[in-house]
């Protein structure tokens, strides 16, 4: 007898009697919410930085928030950066990008996340690997709460996805959450309106 | 196999004091998070029930889910393995990593990694396997095992781990500041990443309906596992599946308020194929646990999320720190878990605990813990595994407090004995109780004699 035999055989001798699968509600608040401020709220208790006002010039915005950065991946079409993921056919080699610059298609105000996915990044490393990551959201796309982001077809359809939620971090010593973790140092998300 | 002494081992953990403290401090404070992020959530305990009931559910047609995950895995194009037990996981890792002549490994935290002992396995035969967690990192170079689910390394102080790293990645000894510390981990681990020929990580869910393995990580270390390299190997108890994303919604949003308090990890990841150009496998583990599905009374146990809420809130776990339990699993869900491994081994466990109830009242998904603890006592008695003089004393204190007047004699005579023996013949070594601690001084008089005088004669005065 195989192992998915004799484990499926011993699970069926010895599961108990079926139990009900219950509905799950989407746990809307019945209040009238601003969900670009409790995203922008919810994103700084993770430590992540949330932009509301979309800067007339995005180069020069992220030149100077990030000024001794050299090496831009751009993954969006509205900004160019000085590479792009394609130039990255060895994906570890992302590991020398300073910023990248992708577009979520969904935010969540409860969590602050913004869901990313292989389609974004094209090449999955870039987005962790590099040291700054910037992501624009449309705050039209930002949704109530973790229920609602589950329901993105992203989920049944990509073959990597995940809910980013400020930069990589690490309570692990003294319990004191800290930023330099293994993946990206910052998170910034800028409301940016999809042309 | 000799059993495992938790109290004496705790004494150890104990003994300078400063530990045991902070420890304490760190978990409590934990513990008053999780609380008030469970107080900003209106349907908080209604989304308790739904996960209990989707666990209930899934794992009472458990054979189902798994067919249905396997058909929706290998439809994405993953190779989904099974195995019976620890060594045939750990040989399916083997044989997966000399295939492609793999010999470096970066792994993300997995509690079943460390069930199965996949690390010293691979280890063995000549495989460099690098913990990416931070805590579990730092529980690998000293050659400790994790002591919690959550925190490997939650027992050490920052102190620690500076003559840690000073030792192993010469980084300076009297920097003991946690994000200098921090840097120095990720200045020594982000290389082994851009070099592994194969990255694993376990999985905190499974999605019967999409095929997919759901990780959740603060540090990204998962998707950098599970990313970078051309060959993903995902190692996941069959006990993790749940029907659907709807469902797996309700477990995200209590994981980590339980956990830390906070209301998500930074990385939540959802890992359906293979990336491109390269390979994912899926290695379903059993390892018991279908024989614990089973087990009438002890099958909800595995309705476990590895949040450790658990472990923050047990007043002996805060005390006497994780590695006490000489086990993978410890703190009040280990007592329940680790006796279905061992009955002998960890026929102690379930002593460890005051059975206040408070680990059932934490838990995300509604395991009866306490009730548990409590059913694994009698199971040792059933077993005859329960320590002689253990068994003497409670036999002695069963026919005590069975008995209004022994009880009453008992008390009264060890309150006179206790204000006129002297230190030596207190603490004797038949004192377990005064082993560690100090007796509590001696009452002025017993509850029984107290209520005589004062409330038996107001009775009397008002004629009742």
């Amino acid at each position: 007898m195989t192992a998915r035999e004799n484990i499926l055989q011993n699970i069926r001798t010895n599961q108990p009697a079926s139990r009900k699968l219950p509905a799950v509600p989407k746990f809307h608040s019945d209040k009238v919410l601003d969900l670009p401020q409790l995203f922008v709220q919810s994103l700084k208790k993770m430590a992540g930085d949330g932009v509301p006002d979309y800067p007339a010039d995005l180069d020069a915005f992220l030149r100077d928030r990030f000024p001794t950065a050299k090496r831009f991946c751009s993954a969006v079409s509205e900004y160019k950066g000085t590479c792009t993921p394609a130039d990255f056919p060895v994906w570890a080699d992302a590991a020398d990008i300073d910023v990248t610059v992708v577009r979520s298609p969904l935010g969540v105000a409860e969590t602050g996340s913004v869901l990313l996915s292989e389609r974004e990044f094209q090449v999955n490393p870039v987005g962790f690997l590099a040291h700054d990551v910037v992501v624009l959201l449309d705050p039209k796309d930002i949704v109530e709460n973790i229920h609602d982001a589950y329901a993105h077809p992203y989920f049944q359809e990509t073959g990597y996805c995940l809910l980013m939620t400020g930069p990589s971090g690490s309570a692990d010593i003294g319990a004191v959450t800290v930023h330099p973790a293994q993946a990206s140092m910052t998170l910034t998300v800028l409301f940016a309106p999809r042309s | 196999m000799s059993r495992v002494d938790q109290a004496e081992a705790a004494v150890k953990f104990m003994e300078d004091h400063v530990h045991e403290e902070r420890l304490d401090k760190i978990l409590w404070t934990a513990r008053m998070r999780r609380d008030q992020a469970a107080l900003q959530v209106p349907e908080w305990e209604e989304l308790r029930d739904l996960a209990s009931q989707i666990k209930e559910h899934t794992l009472s047609n458990l054979a189902h889910y798994l067919e249905e995950f396997e058909k929706n895995a290998k439809a994405n194009g993953v190779t989904v393995h099974w195995a019976r037990d620890a060594h045939e996981h750990n040989e399916v890792v083997y044989r997966l990593l000399s295939e492609k002549r793999v010999t470096t490994l970066v792994k993300s935290k997995s509690m079943l990694t460390e069930e199965c002992e996949t690390r010293p396995f691979l280890e063995t035969r000549g495989i460099r396997v690098t913990e990416t967690d931070l805590g579990e990192r730092i529980q690998q170079l000293d050659d400790q095992p994790p002591s919690h689910i959550t925190g490997p390394a939650i027992h050490k102080t920052t102190e620690d781990v500076a003559d840690l790293f000073s030792r192993v990645y010469g980084s300076d000894k009297t920097k003991a500041d946690a994000v200098y510390l921090a840097n120095v981990m990720r200045e020594n681990t982000r290389p082994e990443f851009l070099k592994a020929g194969a990255g694993m990580t376990g999985g905190n869910f499974l999605v019967a309906s999409t095929g997919a393995v759901v990780t959740v990580t603060n540090e990204g270390n998962a998707d950098l596992s599970g990313n970078v390299p051309l060959l993903r190997i995902c190692s996941v108890g069959i006990e993790k599946i749940i029907p659907a994303d709807e469902h797996l919604a309700v477990f995200i949003r209590l994981l980590t308020r339980s956990a830390t308090g906070e209301k998500i990890t930074q990385f939540t990841s959802t890992f359906r194929k293979p990336r491109k150009d390269g390979e994912m496998h899926i290695i379903l583990v059993d390892n018991g646990r279908s024989a614990r599905l089973g087990m009438e009374r002890f099958w909800p146990s595995l309705k476990c999320i590895r949040c450790a809420a658990c472990m923050n809130t047990c007043p002996v776990y805060r005390r006497s720190g994780g590695l006490s339990y000489g086990s993978n699993y410890m703190g009040p869900i280990g007592i329940i878990l680790m006796p279905t491994f061992d009955a002998h081994k960890y026929s102690e466990l379930p002593f460890s605990s005051t059975l206040n109830g408070s680990c059932t009242n934490v838990c995300p998904v509604k395991i009866d813990i306490h009730e548990q603890i409590y059913a694994w006592r009698e199971v040792m008695e059933d077993k005859d595994q329960i320590k002689i003089v253990k068994k003497e004393a409670m036999i002695v204190a069963g026919k005590v407090l069975s008995s209004p007047q022994l009880y009453q004699i008992a008390t009264s005579s060890t309150e006179t004995a206790l204000k006129i023996l002297p230190h030596f013949a207190i603490y004797n070594p038949l004192n377990y109780w005064g082993k560690h601690r100090d007796v509590p001084q001696a009452a002025e008089e017993t509850f029984h004699e107290w209520y005589k005088n004062h409330r038996l004669k107001a009775n009397e005065v008002l004629g009742l």
